[in-house]
């Protein structure tokens, strides 16, 4: 039963499940565990990072595709969702309609750029993606008239989803039974969702052509394997699954802007997450976009505190100082590529192996 | 009475102004292993290129059974039954020897754009992916990664993926270039029991003498890209362009 959920992919060590389930409870229960807005929000954020995280493994650890354009599949999403509330109004329709159509466009705009690309070497495919994100960025910030430009666009989604809406008058555990309840659960019940789609994907035996393609695309091809259509339709897929995943963060913030979903920086986010929790390992995507949010969100303040803890030695308030955070991040990125090469995940399972 | 199965009409290649294989015209039978021999640089492996389609010709056509696939991709020439293993061992390193021969059968069934079931649910094509695995005699290394193997198994590996594939022209490109003297003969006997397979043609390109021998039911010969001799194997042998081109050397080798 849990071999089928899990596609038959079992973490295959101990400290890995253990974290996994342990990252599965606290986001099953977030809002219970750690009520507030900020802690339910960040849950909301690792719900929807894992997911996009995963997609983008799909493509690299998988497929062997280097892409930089993953940020505007998720992108396309979250404006296909904000456009459609937008225009049809407050209701579920408007969010179905919005995150199908971002997802069908994305796999079109992928399939153009694949089948234009991934035919010649890999490191053009990457350039073409870089170039093709930066024109939709550029685009979208242009189009104000559409796309709220730099400002982004505020819209309403359905009332059922927002903190106005009561289902239940009494709290549970002293929390609030509310539409932002309810719309956590959405995120986390399609991110879970998605996620358990993608591990059966890439145990599929799609998912193994994938991987003799990227262990070896010459034998790949004389074994009868059109390396490209393969590699065209993993894009296709992970491009869709990232505008899903850009649907999701769109219902849950109700706001898109050029800066939450379509810069640079979000694009460098995942491949850091990618990288620190290990390429092509799907769980990977769960510990890194885990660690790399939590970071994100909660270092600063840690940092802080850490700061005001040590006042009066020298030098090191000035290097703990909350201001410093960014510095800190880089340097864990560099210790934890150095020491773990294959990623949390994969070093965890090279550790049961030995 | 044996039909011909693979045809190459003029196949020619130039690179820049090298001609490297230079309009050799030649058909293969059902039921027959040629022995493709010929000095270093005579253009074996390129012929084999050519008609596997690794590289594109530049003159001439290849035929499967009266087709033309000359202008086909690599993979569609899978399919309709060219199959090929390499000289350099040329596997999947990171995955399971059971893996690696499931992925031709797979392919075979056409289902590799299948996503959604698993991959390990297909026992009907982990069956005989198994049987393979058995009738090379790497049962006991079946879950192991094809990177830990000895660069013996590695090349029974190579010939498994072509048995596994099952093409109507098989084409074995140095089978036991590197075995030791006790692991050649598996890959040997491997290859003669494909012989039996009266529908099939087997190319080899091979520089020992006595692997010909004992296998070979024609030999062709190649020099500076171009056919020189054609025939039987006693015949082929004692012609004065295998002597001076090829067995002179030998000779002299031994």
């Amino acid at each position: 039963m849990l071999s089928t959920i899990l596609s038959g992919d079992m973490p295959r060590s101990r400290i890995l499940a253990a974290l996994l389930i342990a990252i599965l409870i606290c986001l099953a229960f977030a809002p219970f565990i750690f009520p507030g807005v900020r802690s339910v929000d960040t849950a909301a954020r690792i719900c929807i990072f894992i997911v996009l995280v995963a997609s983008y493994d799909l493509m690299l650890g998988y497929g062997g595709i280097v892409s930089f354009a993953h940020t505007m599949f998720f992108g396309l999403g979250a404006y296909g969702v904000a456009l459609a509330c937008t225009h049809m109004g407050r209701g579920f329709d408007a969010l179905l309609v919005g995150s199908i159509g971002g997802a069908a466009l994305a796999a079109v705009l992928a399939f153009l750029i694949g089948l234009f690309s991934l035919r010649v070497r890999a490191i053009f495919f990457a350039m073409i993606t870089l170039a093709v994100a930066s024109a939709v960025a550029v685009l979208v910030s242009q189009m104000s008239g559409i796309t709220g430009g730099e400002d982004g666009l505020n819209y309403k989604i359905p009332r059922e989803l927002t903190p106005a809406f009561k289902f239940a008058d009494e709290k549970i555990m002293g929390v609030r039974m509310n539409g932002k309840l309810l719309n956590y659960y959405l995120i986390f019940t399609c991110s879970l969702l998605l996620f358990l789609f993608m591990l059966r994907v890439v145990h599929s035996p799609f998912g193994r052509v994938l991987l003799a393609i990227r262990e070896n695309d010459f034998r790949a091809e004389s074994i009868g394997y059109r390396v490209v259509h393969y590699r065209v339709a993993a894009t296709c897929m992970s491009a869709a699954v990232a505008a899903l995943a850009g649907a999701l963060y769109a219902i849950w913030l109700r706001y898109v802007g050029p800066d939450t979903s379509l810069s640079m920086e979000v694009m460098i986010d995942i491949l850091l997450m990618v990288v620190i929790g290990g390429m092509g390992t799907m769980y990977g995507a769960v510990i890194g976009a885990t660690l790399f949010v939590l970071a994100q969100n909660y270092l600063q303040g840690l940092m802080g505190a850490a700061s005001e803890a040590v006042e009066g030695l020298p030098i090191l308030p000035e290097l703990l100082s909350a201001d410093r955070w960014l510095l800190w991040l880089g340097v864990l990125f560099i210790l934890s590529v150095y020491f773990f090469p294959t990623g949390i995940v994969g070093r965890l399972r090279e550790g049961k192996k030995t | 009475m044996s039909h011909p199965i693979l045809k190459t009409q003029d196949l020619t290649v130039r690179f820049g102004g090298h001609v490297a294989v230079d309009h050799i015209s030649c058909t293969f039978n059902a039921g027959e292993l040629t022995a493709i021999v010929g000095p270093n640089g005579a253009g074996k492996t390129t012929y084999f290129n050519l008609i596997s389609g690794q590289i594109p010709s530049s003159e001439g056509s290849v035929a499967l059974n009266d087709r033309d696939i000359t202008r086909m991709s690599v993979a569609q020439r899978t399919h309709l039954g060219i199959g090929r293993a390499f000289q350099l061992t040329n596997l999947f390193p990171n995955l399971s020897v059971l893996e690696n021969i499931r992925l031709v059968i797979q392919s075979k069934a056409g289902r590799g754009f299948n996503m959604f079931s698993m991959a390990t649910s297909h026992d009907d094509l982990t069956r005989p992916a198994m049987e393979v695995v058995e009738r090379v005699r790497l049962a006991d290394q079946a879950d192991q990664v094809v990177a830990e193997l000895s660069h013996g198994n590695q090349r029974k590996l190579e010939v498994a993926l072509l048995i596994a594939l099952d093409p109507l022209v098989y084409m074995f490109d140095e089978p036991t270039a590197g075995m030791s003297v006790d692991e050649a003969p598996v890959v040997l006997d491997l290859i003669a029991e494909l012989k039996h397979r009266k529908d099939r043609s087997i190319l080899l390109v091979e520089h020992k003498m006595d692997v010909i021998r004992t296998l070979a039911d024609r030999i062709i010969v190649l020099h500076n890209g171009a056919l020189a001799a054609d025939g039987d194997p006693a015949t082929v042998m004692a012609s004065d362009v295998v002597q001076e081109a090829y067995m002179g050397k030998e000779l002299e080798d031994v």
